[in-house]
């Protein structure tokens, strides 16, 4: 039995510890916004918050997440969030839609270190997540309308 | 694909309006309680059904069934944007879903079938939905006049709202009932295009799936789960063409989750709760290979039997007076060899599939593009009468080709998986990144070798021979494509050029080599639009040319849309010559594909490693009637990016018969600080609309290795540009 902390929820799952969070957190507690795109920390789709940094899902063991709080894009709260999330609607960001679950992660850890950040701090915090439709245009774009958003 | 000639008919418009007339008095079963082979109901609650594509419910939404598959490009939204119009309807009451798998009442018009491919979603519905929403509309405008007591032609219909000059006023979902029991109009009129209110109009609509894909609320069928459903995961040959001899399970047996381990045709399944145990068992299975009629060869093998192949006589695909002749006598002779690599799609959702089964009836859920074919290979297997056999489709995350199945692997897998472990256990079939990457239905491997002749400033001849593995001979669907043997996607922008050179050849050969191949983003122009786009630039150069004006004169006056993007993109980026200045130089290029006309110009440097560094791309595009200009400019943009990504840097490469790219981190894919900014212009059209989703893709590769040539490092040979010549 492993017990996770899911989106302020405790959930205890029957798998063995070696299993992904990744898998835990689609499988067994039923969250399927989290996407697996290569299950090697190459793509991003997995990302989720532990205890608030962002991680990919696919190569962290549940062992390794002990009672630290997992955030999915499912438990998004914040003010970060709702900029990201209403930008990336008002810009139409997806095409497939399949990696922006990730994508809209990532943005909004950059966003809550770095207010307002360049191009190139964009190009940092985003370029460990793929966009095989390439909406890399938009979501730059959106990640700077989420930030002046902010500054209110 | 190549067709185009679209025998656009209303009786597809009328056959759906007497089915679902029927339908309506069925009862309508929740989607909760499906159990195998339920009955899935699109369009959910609604009480009007006019033909088989609008549903208006008594709360006003518009629900409209889609026939496409939505992965992206936009069909949820520009084919609920042609029915919206031709309704009046507000667009916040439009939605949209997945149409089921219906030859009879959803084929694509220019297919035949139901399916998706060669950016025909909106020219082949652009007047099947617009006379979808007509009729609609005229049967709403009928019921309120009867109820209001007025002629029909003094009710006016805006935004939603139906009136008169009385003041009386009403919803569509206040008269969908009274509706549903009028006759459907036959031949509703359409508006003229001076009266859209959405159609081509800049913010008039957005994306209809851009809330649920940027909350993660989107479902895919990755994400279906139902009771007592088994993750399956496939141990498949290493190499294509190979067989299982013998297997082991006794360690996968082991592993906890695991339920069982079959044998089925394309491997060896792995039954499992949940994709990780399903992942530890396929990793402890021992599976002993049968290579003896699999492919063995390696990419350096191929390339080198293509590169004699290319020196032999081959299929004619174009011809016009004696190159060979010229070029015997020429006194100067450019050559040119290109070679592409197979390449992957690598949807960002790998292929995937679920099936439920009771073993008398079935459903299958899933990212079908080709639905009629798939529905019949999966009745076919499971030995079921087609009509026990419901299809829905499900968003899928990309395809670039990759779902478009001429073969139905994926189906025929889904439902041997399913057939194997018996009725009553739901499968999920998953494929791994590894399993895309190394399962094959790349991008053909092509090489061609292209000799030119320049005298007084003009191309004198022209000379192409192509070779290239065809994904259409032998296959059911050859009779698409295939006209006296010649595979006109192996040859497509190639045999037919913009340019006028007084003679000129191209020349195909289509050996056979044992790995499944399939069509790519954009098809034949992946490779041709770079030969062609890459080779006249260089004719040009030689002949002392500016690559645009130099393009310009060489179309004549008989091309008049391509000069019209061409002469676009200059104006855009100020066009004075590829340069370099201050390091960046800039390449054109313009190609023609699924009728659409795009030209490109990109402004490139090289960057770190000398590794080309695309800083902007201007672009022009002709797609007749630009239905959503915004989803336009977002397949554009993709587009760019997507040919960029795989120019410089994919490959798949063989060796003995084995992928050797097997992740992300081999099978590089394009990054966020990789994307170059991007300029679009949509030149203003009455012309019919044509593709967008593919369109995008081919001149970005010449463009930039035209750009290349002007900082003085040649025209990469060799593709990806990353290991190439650069
Ligand atoms: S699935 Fe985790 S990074 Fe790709
Ligand atoms: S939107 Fe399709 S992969 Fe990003």
């Amino acid at each position: 039995m492993v017990t996770l902390k899911v989106n302020g929820t405790t959930h205890s799952v029957d798998i063995d510890d070696d299993t992904p969070l990744l898998w835990a957190i689609r499988d067994n507690i039923g969250l399927t916004g989290t996407k697996f795109g290569c299950g090697v920390a190459q793509c991003g789709a997995c990302t989720v918050f532990i205890d608030g940094n962002s991680v990919r899902s696919c190569v962290t063991p549940v062992s390794a997440v002990g009672d630290s709080d997992v955030t999915t894009i499912e438990g998004l709260a914040g003010k970060e969030a709702e900029a990201v999330q209403a930008a990336w609607i008002a810009r139409d960001v997806p095409q497939c839609g399949y990696c922006q679950s990730g994508q809209v992660m990532s943005a909004i850890a950059l966003l809550k270190e770095n207010k307002k950040p360049t191009d190139r701090d964009i190009d940092l915090a985003m370029n460990g997540n793929i966009c095989r439709c390439a909406t890399y245009v938009r979501i730059r774009a959106a990640i700077h309308d989420s930030a002046r958003a902010l500054e209110g | 694909m190549t067709q185009h000639d679209m025998n656009l008919s209303r009786r597809t418009l009328l056959r759906g309006a007497g089915a679902l007339v029927i339908g309506l008095h069925l009862p309508l079963p929740a989607r909760a309680q499906s159990g195998a082979g339920a009955a899935y109901r699109p369009g959910g609650n609604a009480t009007f059904a006019p033909n088989a594509f609008v549903r208006i419910a008594p709360d006003s939404t518009v629900t409209v069934l889609i026939k496409h598959i939505e992965f992206g490009q936009g069909p949820f939204t520009g084919l609920a944007t042609l029915v919206a119009e031709e309704l009046d309807a507000d667009w916040n009451q439009m939605r949209s879903e997945h149409a089921p798998a219906d030859v009879k009442l959803y084929a694509n018009l220019a297919f035949g079938v139901q399916g998706t491919g060669g950016s025909t979603a909106i020219a082949n519905s652009w007047e099947q939905m617009r006379k979808a929403g007509a009729a609609a509309r005229a049967m709403l405008v009928q019921a309120a006049a009867t109820a209001w007591k007025v002629p029909a032609s003094q009710i006016k219909v805006e935004a939603g709202v139906i009136s008169h000059a009385s003041g009386r006023k009403g919803s569509f979902g206040e008269f969908a009932e009274a509706a549903s029991k009028l006759a459907v109009p036959e031949n509703p009129p359409l508006k003229p295009a001076s009266a859209y209110r959405l159609i081509g109009k800049e913010g008039a609509v957005k994306r209809l799936d851009s809330a649920d894909k940027a909350t993660g609320k989107a479902q895919f069928t990755i994400d279906i789960s139902a009771p007592n459903m088994l993750t399956v995961v496939v141990a498949r040959p290493t190499r294509f063409g190979g067989k299982v001899a013998s297997f082991d399970a006794a360690e996968t047996l082991k592993v906890k989750g695991v339920v069982d381990v079959k044998a089925i045709g394309s491997g060896v399944a792995v039954y499992a709760n949940g994709m990780w145990p399903a992942l530890k068992g396929r990793e402890a299975l021992k599976v002993t290979w049968d290579d003896s009629a699999a492919e063995m060869r390696g990419s350096r093998e191929l390339v080198a039997e293509y590169r004699k192949l290319a020196r032999e006589q081959g299929r004619v695909a174009g011809l016009r007076g004696d190159a060979e002749a010229v070029l015997a006598k020429a006194d100067r002779v450019i050559e040119a060899e290109f070679v592409f690599p197979y390449l992957a799609h690598a949807p960002m959702e790998p292929l995937d599939g679920f099936l439920q089964w009771d073993g008398k009836e079935a459903l299958a859920r899933f990212g079908s593009q080709f639905q009629t074919t798939e529905h019949q290979t999966i009745a076919t297997i499971l030995e079921l009468p087609p009509e026990k056999v419901q299809l829905e489709t499900m968003l899928a995350g990309g395809s670039f080709g990759r779902r478009a199945q001429v073969s139905q692997h994926l189906a025929a897998e889904l439902a041997m998986a399913a057939k194997a472990i018996g009725p009553n256990r739901p499968v999920k079939v998953v494929w791994t990144r590894e399993d895309d990457l190394t399962g094959g239905y790349y991008r053909p491997l092509f090489l061609h070798r292209l000799r030119g002749a320049v005298k007084d400033g003009k191309i004198i001849a022209w000379s192409n021979t192509i070779v290239g593995q065809s994904f259409f001979l032998g296959t059911p669907f050859e009779s698409m494509v295939v006209k006296d043997g010649l595979d006109a996607t192996a040859v497509e922008g190639a045999n037919n050029i913009f340019y006028e050179v007084p003679d000129f050849r191209c020349e195909v050969h289509n050996p056979k080599v044992g790995v499944p191949t399939l069509w790519w983003r954009s098809v034949g122009h992946t490779h041709t639009g770079y030969a062609v786009e890459c080779f006249v630039d260089e004719l040009l150069q030689a002949a002392g040319q500016d690559p645009l004006q130099g393009r310009l004169a060489l179309m004549g006056d008989k091309h008049p849309r391509a000069a019209t993007v061409l002469r676009a993109v200059g104006e855009m980026a100020n066009w004075k010559g590829p340069g370099p200045i201050e390091g960046r130089a800039r390449g054109v290029a313009v190609v023609e594909s699924f009728s659409s006309f795009v030209a490109q110009i990109a402004e490139v440097s090289l960057g770190s490693g000398g590794e080309p560094k695309v800083h902007k791309v201007w672009c022009a595009i002709d797609c007749g009637v630009a239905v959503n200009p915004d989803v336009i400019r977002a397949q554009i943009e993709g587009g760019i990016g997507f040919g960029l990504g795989h120019i410089l840097y994919g490959e798949i490469t063989l060796d003995q018969g084995r992928p050797v790219q097997t992740n992300f981190d081999s099978y590089r894919s394009l990054r966020i600080h990789e994307m170059p900014e991007v300029a679009v212009r949509i030149i203003a059209s009455t012309a019919s609309p044509t593709g967008v989703g593919e369109p995008g893709v081919p001149p970005i590769g010449p463009a930039v290795a035209n750009a290349l040539a002007a900082l003085g490092h040649g025209r990469p040979r060799q593709l990806p540009m990353k290991g190439g010549t650069v």
